[in-house]
């Protein structure tokens, strides 16, 4: 079953304009069709030119990340026929800059995202023969819900803290933090405590929780940060009481 | 190279989304709170002195003491509720393998709220 709808795209041709304009396209659409299959027929049988991202089509890579009516979506995830507005508006993530039409630059994000050290920083090395860390279930659940994240970068254009200033740290990266901090077999809590407690960290964070709402993985980043706060609030305090042997922040 | 296009976000974003609005309404009720404080701080000020009690006393029994007070505990009670609301995103707790659910903290937190603020009723009433 096919149906009729427009799409309002955004365009911005750096090359030909110096401003951002929107184009209509009126297509007709299947049932099945998500937003970016209609971007994809639009770029494959009306308007070549037309530049965004996408890769795996399944909610998985995290490229097609676009805003859908002023929210941002998964636009492989958005099917246009929950749409029942006349015209459906697409433009690039909000709050980055845009290099043409609905791609975005990602380089701040990417350049954010190492300084938490995102990775398995073990209190003592252990030697290979050792064989793995292993985990229990419950050592698994304490940070599995954060270790979901794509890099989509939605919560990005959720967040009006990072668009307001965008040296703020950002959810993805600060729950991504907080991932490790939980793992049992993670002992980097105390250096992830320079990015992560700095003022461009998560003080920077009102809770407006927005991130947590757009995140289509269920990765609960602005949970993440509060709890962030918690801990090494804590160990500050800890601090304070046990100079010798206080905590990490 | 080519120029890249920035879209600063405008000065009235919080009217653009309910859950906006939600929050900076939780950021301005906490002048409630703070007005609270600043009110008992006042009359601790005051006690030791009975005209300036007196005084302070009269303005708070009048109309516009009543409306000031109402609005007042009205945000209060927003700003609360809200807060409350959120603590089971801080205050995340497992028993054994299980995280306890997000509504016994929030209900443990309301109930809290309720018994301190009874025993301080009671207390200023009694």
């Amino acid at each position: 079953m096919t149906d009729q709808t427009v799409l309002e795209v955004y365009r911005y041709l750096p090359d030909e304009e110096t401003e951002s304009r929107f184009q209509s396209y009126e297509i007709a659409y299947q049932d099945d069709w998500v937003v970016l299959d209609a971007l994809n027929y639009v770029k494959a049988e009306v308007d070549s030119t037309l530049s965004f991202r996408w890769s795996c089509r399944m909610g998985v890579c995290g490229s097609c990340g676009m805003m859908v009516n002023g929210e941002p979506k998964l636009t492989c995830e958005t099917f246009v026929k929950d749409y029942d507005t006349e015209t459906i508006k697409i433009e690039p993530l909000a709050h980055f800059p845009v290099i043409r039409d609905l791609v975005i630059n990602m380089d701040d994000f990417m350049e954010k995202l190492p300084t938490v050290s995102p990775w398995l920083i073990p209190d003592e090395e252990r030697p290979v023969e050792d064989g793995e860390s292993l985990q229990t279930p419950a050592q698994v659940a304490h940070y599995k819900r954060f270790s979901m994240c794509i890099n989509c970068m939605l919560c990005y254009s959720a967040c009006p803290v990072y668009g307001l200033d965008s040296s703020f740290t950002g959810p993805a990266v600060l729950a991504l933090a907080e991932r490790y901090n939980l793992d049992s077999r993670d002992g980097g809590k105390k250096e992830r405590a320079g990015v992560v407690t700095s003022h461009e960290g998560i003080w920077e964070c009102t809770y407006v929780g927005e991130c947590t709402e757009v995140c289509p993985k269920g990765v609960d980043p602005a949970g993440a940060i509060q709890m962030l706060k918690l801990s090494y609030s804590l160990d500050w305090a800890k601090s304070l009481v046990m100079p010798k042997g206080g905590g990490s922040a | 190279m080519t120029k890249e296009l920035m879209r600063p976000l405008p000065r009235t974003w919080w009217l653009r989304k309910q859950n906006y609005l939600v929050f900076m309404i939780r950021e301005l009720t906490s002048l409630a709170v703070l007005a609270y404080a600043v009110l008992l701080i006042g009359i601790m000020l005051v006690a030791s002195d009975e005209a300036s009690f007196s005084g302070l006393f009269d303005f708070l029994d009048s109309t516009t003491g009543v409306v000031i007070h109402v609005g007042l505990f009205v945000f209060a009670m927003f700003h609360t509720i809200t807060w409350i609301a959120l603590t089971p995103k801080v205050l995340v707790l497992w028993r054994g393998d299980e995280q306890i659910e997000s509504d016994v903290i929030a209900g443990a937190n309301s109930i809290l709220f309720l018994v301190v603020s009874g025993g301080l009723l009671w207390v200023v009433l009694g």
